[in-house]
């Protein structure tokens, strides 16, 4: 994904916060790449930058408290050096973002058909009527029953399901060319989530979008995405596609996240097996690997270079993670 | 929405009728003798106790209540006096007026000083809470922050005076605050009324900087204002579209609270402006013991009250949907 990028290119995004505590560098050096019509996965614990890294693709960030830097390059335009104006043309209409929960992130005070509406209105000037029926449209789109009556009912009259249908509406109602859905499914119970994610999947098929897919849950990367990042501390320590990351992963960091998913095969008695240790202060990263302080396996490299060194991904090659373990050690651990 | 009114309308008139029987109770145990004061200084006993008989006190004051309410609701005879015609409040025998009468005659001074300082405080108050929180952390903010504290200390005897002596009498830019009909010269009215009211205000309007500020400053962090961004909003817009809807939910509060204050406070403001409305009437009608007056100011300032709850109910649904009226 990142030899040749096309559409997207995300190439050493810096964001960093000032606080009264230090500065903290909720991203650091990510670079990345995606297609039209693909699907990216973005994994990690909370506070490893996934967030942080959507909204400044939005360019969403607060410029008060925080300082972006690097490239975002899409369809061969810098997103970090487009002024705002430019911004809030290509928000909402070429780049769309599915927030998490939909009860908080629609306006409790307008309807949901003028929520869906006013994007059209703004991005296209488009009439109030037009506006509403394309609302409608849409609504019945995302599969909401009832779209006429619907398209004036309020956020919270809808069940958490129809509301993230409604917000999905919102989002594409532009279609827009790349999507950034930021859990849109964690709020769910499970078969809602996978008829969200069904949804998704078959928009995706009709528009052609790329989608760039933020979770936490490894269940939502197999079912949904093509390719995956697994970020930790802001940075991204494994990619590749998601057959590469899922069936050979090659972080250990990888390894602890889909060693603690529960199986329903797995004896229900079976303690969860979490990665053990906490996600490290932004604030005071380790030094060398920033995962070495949790992994297991430091001590198999020589010469603490795990403590010293940051590794790197490669940065050509497609499958890559930054961990300095040799293949062959890592064959070895993993029998 | 016409129903919660229409039963909120009826449960008013219940409470106001309460205050009016709490009143009239609290009357009755004066040591005050209402027919003794209107007898006059010469007066023979028997007289008074003509007099007694007329104004209907030798009855019992459950009686004499439900004569005062049916007045109010049918009209009444005043022997000696005259047909009193529905809404009734009595007569007042000191000033040898119709309560009803003279307090619709001094209403429009109360309201139209209460209103448009109300207006007027609004206007200033939330204006510069919005300035402040759009400009948060310059030097805008920090003015409006600390101005708002230094009015909000201080009280009308005070302000009144101070700013009738600078605008006007030194400076020379408005007239001495003066009542004039509004029908008769709206300018007039106007200008008349402007003093008072940027007094009131400089008084009230700080509790609405702050909290239409700070409730600003929290809407900006809500999810849907950080949506409407995302969907390509300006600031601008998601400013006055978004933000600006939770932000008054508080502001609708507290408005609701401080214009009973100053319909209250019109006793003191009307006073320091020389200004003959409702609270010159009722401080009047205190020094005098004038109880049919009292009484009638005070049933008409508890409907009003309960008016204005209603009202700041209502307010609250058209404002959030999520409240229900129920």
């Amino acid at each position: 994904m990142i030899p040749d990028p096309s559409f997207l290119t995300v190439r050493d995004l810096y964001v960093q916060f000032k606080t009264e505590d230090g500065v903290v560098k909720a991203v650091d050096g990510l670079s990345f790449g995606l297609d039209r019509g693909r699907t990216l996965g973005i994994v990690g614990e909370s506070g490893s930058g996934k967030s942080v890294t959507s909204m400044a693709v939005m360019g969403l960030h607060d410029p008060r408290y925080s300082e972006v830097s690097g490239e975002v390059w899409l369809d061969g335009e810098n997103l970090l050096t487009a002024t705002p104006r430019r911004m809030e043309a290509l928000r909402g209409r070429k780049v769309a973002m599915i927030f998490q929960d939909s009860l908080s992130s629609l306006s409790p005070f307008h309807t949901v058909g003028s929520q869906i509406g006013e994007v059209l209105t703004k991005h296209t000037g488009a009439s109030r009527r037009e506006a509403r029926e394309r609302a409608i449209e849409m609504l019945a789109r995302v599969g909401i029953p009832q779209p006429k009556l619907r398209v004036d009912a309020y956020p919270h009259e809808f069940s958490g399901g129809m509301r993230q249908r409604a917000m999905i509406a919102m989002a594409l109602v532009c279609d827009p060319e790349l999507v950034i859905a930021d859990e849109p499914t964690t709020a769910l119970d499970v078969t809602v989530q996978a008829q969200i994610l069904d949804l998704l999947k078959a928009l995706q098929e009709e528009t052609g979008s790329a989608i760039i897919m933020i979770t936490h849950d490894l269940g939502v990367i197999a079912d949904v995405a093509d390719e995956v990042m697994v970020m930790y501390a802001g940075r991204a320590i494994e990619r590749g596609t998601r057959r590469e990351v899922l069936k050979a992963p090659g972080h250990p960091y990888t390894w602890g996240l889909l060693a603690s998913m529960p199986h329903l095969a797995t004896d229900p008695d079976s303690p969860l097996r979490p990665v053990r240790g906490t996600p490290p202060s932004l604030l005071t990263l380790p030094s060398g690997c920033p995962f070495h302080p949790r992994c297991d396996y430091a001590d198999r490299v020589p010469v603490d270079l795990c403590s010293t060194e940051r590794p790197d991904l490669h940065p050509r090659t497609g499958h890559s993670s930054a961990c300095y373990l040799s293949q062959t050690v890592k064959d070895q651990i993993r029998g | 929405m016409i129903r919660f009114l229409l039963r909120r309308l009826v449960s008013a008139a219940g409470i106001v009728m309460v205050v009016a029987a709490t009143v009239f109770l609290l009357f009755y145990a004066l040591p005050r003798d209402p027919a003794r004061a209107f007898c006059g200084k010469l007066c023979l006993p028997e007289n008074l106790k003509l007099l007694r008989h007329e104004m209907g006190m030798d009855l019992p004051i459950w009686q004499q209540f439900l004569a005062w309410a049916q007045g109010v609701v049918a009209g009444r005879d005043f022997p000696g006096v005259g047909r009193c015609e529905a809404p009734c409040f009595g007569y007042s025998f000191a000033k040898g007026e119709w309560v009803t009468e003279t307090v619709l005659d001094r209403l429009p001074v109360t309201v139209s000083l209460s209103l448009g300082g109300a207006a007027v405080i609004l206007t200033v108050g939330i204006g510069a809470g919005m300035l402040a929180a759009a400009k948060r952390g310059t030097w805008i903010d920090s003015l409006a922050t600390s101005l708002s504290n230094i009015g909000g200390g201080m009280q009308i005897f005070f302000v009144g005076p101070l700013m009738v002596f600078v605008l006007s009498d030194t400076l020379g830019l408005l007239p001495r605050p003066r009542y004039t009909e509004f029908g008769d010269n709206p300018a007039k009215w106007f200008v008349g009324l402007l003093i008072p009211w940027i007094a009131l205000s400089v008084i009230f309007y700080s509790n609405y900087t702050r909290l239409t500020r700070s409730m600003l400053l929290e809407q900006f962090n809500e999810d849907y204002v950080r949506t409407a961004r995302a969907k390509g909003m300006s600031r601008r817009t998601t400013f006055f579209r978004f933000a600006w809807r939770g932000a008054m939910i508080p502001v609708v509060t507290q408005f609701g609270i401080d214009l009973g204050v100053l319909l209250g406070g019109a006793i003191v403001t009307e006073l320091t402006f020389g200004l003959h409305g409702l609270g010159e009437l009722v401080t009047q009608a205190f020094t005098n013991t004038d109880l049919p007056m009292l009484l009638g100011i005070t049933v008409l300032s508890a409907g009003a009250i309960v008016l204005i709850n209603v009202v700041v109910d209502a307010l609250y649904a058209v404002i959030d949907p999520r409240v229900r009226l129920s």
